[in-house]
């Protein structure tokens, strides 16, 4: 085990796709001459060359697509979008062409595809720059939503989607680049996809959180423990498919859950696990569902402004004490 | 600006090139010069130089289109297809003229009126019809209908229904042959309305930046469903687009199933050799409506009728006539063929089963997702 960054540990995980695999290739804006503009992919021009490693104009839906259709004649590219705000512009291409594209052909062409890259919310860049997406990919059959939120599973889910014969949305957290965390040396460590982890173990109150709100339930565990309150911490890593089954048994054992995410709230992640806790749990559930969500607002700039859009650690016990009636 | 002011311009000089009409890009003005010496000695052969066989199979190819779209507008009317149908009548020059250029291991990719290049293209008309009627036997197992069609066995990858759509892709499996080191060349074929999308100018920046073997042909058929491209698009000499671009380009008679193959081969060859991108604009008309539910209101009768006197088929059977390739007899033989291998398509989709009910949730991944665990 070596305690890496999550940057790191992506970095270690392309290094390792692309040597086990002639067929992986890693494209995007940055990726190559620039290092990548996150460094994610640091060195790895010097060490695969140009063919394998490629810097793209500024064109995201030509690229985006252009990847889709490699994909569809063999190869695994990697295409990685410097932000996932810029995903936007190559939509068609991830949701009309790779979601669909098994489906139409009556399960001829599957797209072995991965597109990449820091999601989320970032430091005070405002409203374009700064916006979680995973709703709108988790939301079409056809694509698989990966959000890792420590280095060992950033690393294992990683090679995994690379290895997987799908279409995957794999979103990293723009501010968790730098955190560290223990990952295992073995160079086929792979995480499946559709796997929760219990992040933390606990016995009255469920809390599913995913990426940057990993870090912040768990600050929250820590001192609602001190309270007397034990939660357990669920990350589900893949948003689709979902591991709903482990989230139901953990609430089937607190009976509250709280939901917390960085996303607006209407048409959420958060708002489908809801819905799948009442279709499965109701009997269980000794309080409403409580969900903390990013304000609904597009991001400010301001500091102050924006850390009122982003849930804090606060925001998840407050959730807790009232699901557990202790206000 | 009016309408008036722009037209002379553009159109006029689209109209007066020559059936071949080669635009040379900066870089390859030599190469093309030459080319387009080339080109016009091969033309003094009006039948290109191939044997009977061959153009006896283009023009087979044709009809076998034509017949095919004429039982489909039929069973749309009757309520057999559904949705969407995108007839090819009128443009089946190109398909035919183009995929007769290239390999059967060579991509072709196409927008949503497709039935034409699935045909050209080899893929059976039993399996092109029934996926028409949502049969289980259909090319897509019926998910796919009119307008996604696909066959892996003849490397037909599509028909895609977003305009403009196929164009990153084709450029994408022109990237894959470059990345594998094969020879094997893409067909990209659009509507002139795809060329003001984004997806068209990314690619083209794309193939030419990234040298890659993807040809793509423009069947400029000059109305983007109810609207002409006089209204729709400023600079309407679609070739000199390829220009912006550096990629070598040409204008061609779309009614003519020999002049599309030669350009097409040519642009094959730069393909295949050099890894080179080529822009066609491909000038033809589409005789029926956009779609099935399209009266066409905006085109006049007179209108139609000046390209009917082009309609590619009489065209080339008047050529065969002329050149004594085939007689009267031998034509009529070859209708008598296709219009049997069509009934038997339509025979067979009618037959056919629907798709199982548990074939709606199939296909959707290709790793599957264990459901026990995820949902």
């Amino acid at each position: 085990m070596a305690t890496i960054t999550i940057r790191e540990a992506l970095n270690q995980a392309l290094r390792e796709e692309l040597t086990r695999d002639e067929k992986v290739f890693l494209m995007g804006e940055e990726v190559a001459a620039y290092q990548g503009a996150y460094k994610v992919t640091k060195g790895l021009l010097e060490e695969f060359g140009d063919k394998r490693v490629i810097d793209t104009p500024i064109t995201e839906l030509g690229f985006a697509g252009l990847g889709v259709g490699a994909a569809m004649v063999g190869l695994r590219p990697v295409v990685e979008f410097m932000t996932f705000n810029f995903s936007i512009l190559a939509t068609d291409q991830i949701v009309n062409s790779a979601a669909k594209m098994l489906y139409m052909s009556g399960g001829q062409y599957n797209i072995p595809i991965v597109f990449r890259g820091p999601g989320g919310s970032a430091f005070q860049v405002s409203s374009q720059h700064s916006q979680a997406l995973e709703s709108w990919y988790a939301y079409f059959p056809g694509l698989k939503v990966v959000m890792p939120s420590t280095a060992a599973d950033a690393k294992g889910l990683l090679k995994s989607s690379i290895r997987d014969d799908d279409p995957v949305i794999f979103i990293e957290q723009e501010r968790m680049y730098g955190n560290k965390g223990e990952v295992p040396d073995d160079p086929d460590f792979t995480i499946p996809l559709g796997v929760a982890e219990v992040k933390r173990e606990g016995t009255d109150v469920t809390i599913v959180a995913r990426s940057l709100m990993v870090p912040v339930a768990l600050k929250a565990a820590d001192a609602l423990e001190k309270e007397g309150v034990s939660c357990e911490v669920i990350d589900p890593r893949t948003i689709r498919p979902l591991d709903i089954d482990t989230i139901v048994e953990s609430v089937k054992k607190t009976n509250r859950i709280v939901l917390a995410e960085e996303s607006h709230p209407i048409c959420s992640v958060n708002a489908e696990i809801s819905a799948e806790i009442m279709e499965r749990a109701f009997d269980h559930l000794d309080a409403p569902v409580k969900r903390v969500s990013g304000a609904d607002v597009p991001m400010p700039y301001a500091k102050n402004l924006e850390q009122l859009a982003v849930p804090d650690v606060q925001q998840i016990i407050s959730a807790v004490r009232e699901v557990a009636y202790l206000d | 600006m009016s309408k008036q002011a722009a037209e002379p311009i553009s159109r006029a000089g689209a109209e007066e090139k020559s059936a071949t009409g080669v635009i040379e890009a900066p870089p390859d003005r030599a190469n093309l010069t030459k080319e387009k010496a080339a080109a016009k000695e091969r033309q003094k052969d009006k039948l290109s130089g191939l044997d009977s066989d061959t153009l006896i199979h283009l023009y087979r190819q044709m009809l076998l289109i034509r017949r095919f779209e004429e039982k489909a507008a039929e069973a749309y009317s009757s309520g057999k297809i559904g949705g969407f149908c995108h007839l090819y009548i009128g443009q089946e020059a190109v398909a035919v003229g183009a995929i007769s250029a290239i390999r059967t291991d060579d991509y072709v990719l196409t927008s949503y009126r497709e039935h034409g290049h699935a045909i050209a293209k080899g893929m059976s008309c039993d399996a092109i019809m029934a996926e028409l009627f949502g049969k289980v036997t259909g090319c897509s197992k019926g998910k796919g209908g009119s307008m996604h069609m696909f066959d892996k066995r003849v490397n037909f990858l599509g028909g895609h229904a977003i305009v403009g759509g196929q164009i990153p892709l084709a450029t994408g499996t022109a990237f894959g042959s470059k990345y594998q080191g094969t020879d094997q060349v893409t067909l990209c074929f659009f509507g002139e309305a795809a060329v003001n999308q984004g997806a068209f100018h990314e690619s083209l920046n794309m193939a030419q930046l990234w040298k890659l073997p993807c040809i793509y042909i423009c069947e400029n058929n000059q109305y983007g469903m109810g609207t002409s491209l006089e209204r729709a698009m400023s600079l309407r000499d679609i070739a000199q687009k390829a220009c912006a671009y550096e990629i070598a380009s040409e204008f061609v008679d779309g009614m003519d199933v020999l002049a599309v193959r030669e350009s097409v081969l040519r642009a094959v060859e730069r393909a295949r050799k050099n890894y080179l991108p080529t822009l066609l604009e491909v000038r033809t008309y589409r005789f029926m409506g956009h779609s099935m539910s399209d009266p066409g209101n905006y085109r006049t009768r007179a209108e139609i009728e000046k390209y009917q006197e082009r309609d590619p088929i009489k065209l080339f059977s008047a050529t065969l006539r002329e050149e004594k390739v085939a007689d009267d007899a031998l034509l009529e033989r070859l209708d008598k063929e296709v219009r049997e291998e069509v009934e038997h398509a339509v025979r067979f989709a009618d037959e056919s089963p629907e798709p199982p009910p548990e074939d709606l949730y199939t296909d959707i991944y290709a790793t599957p997702i264990n459901s026990s665990r995820a949902k």
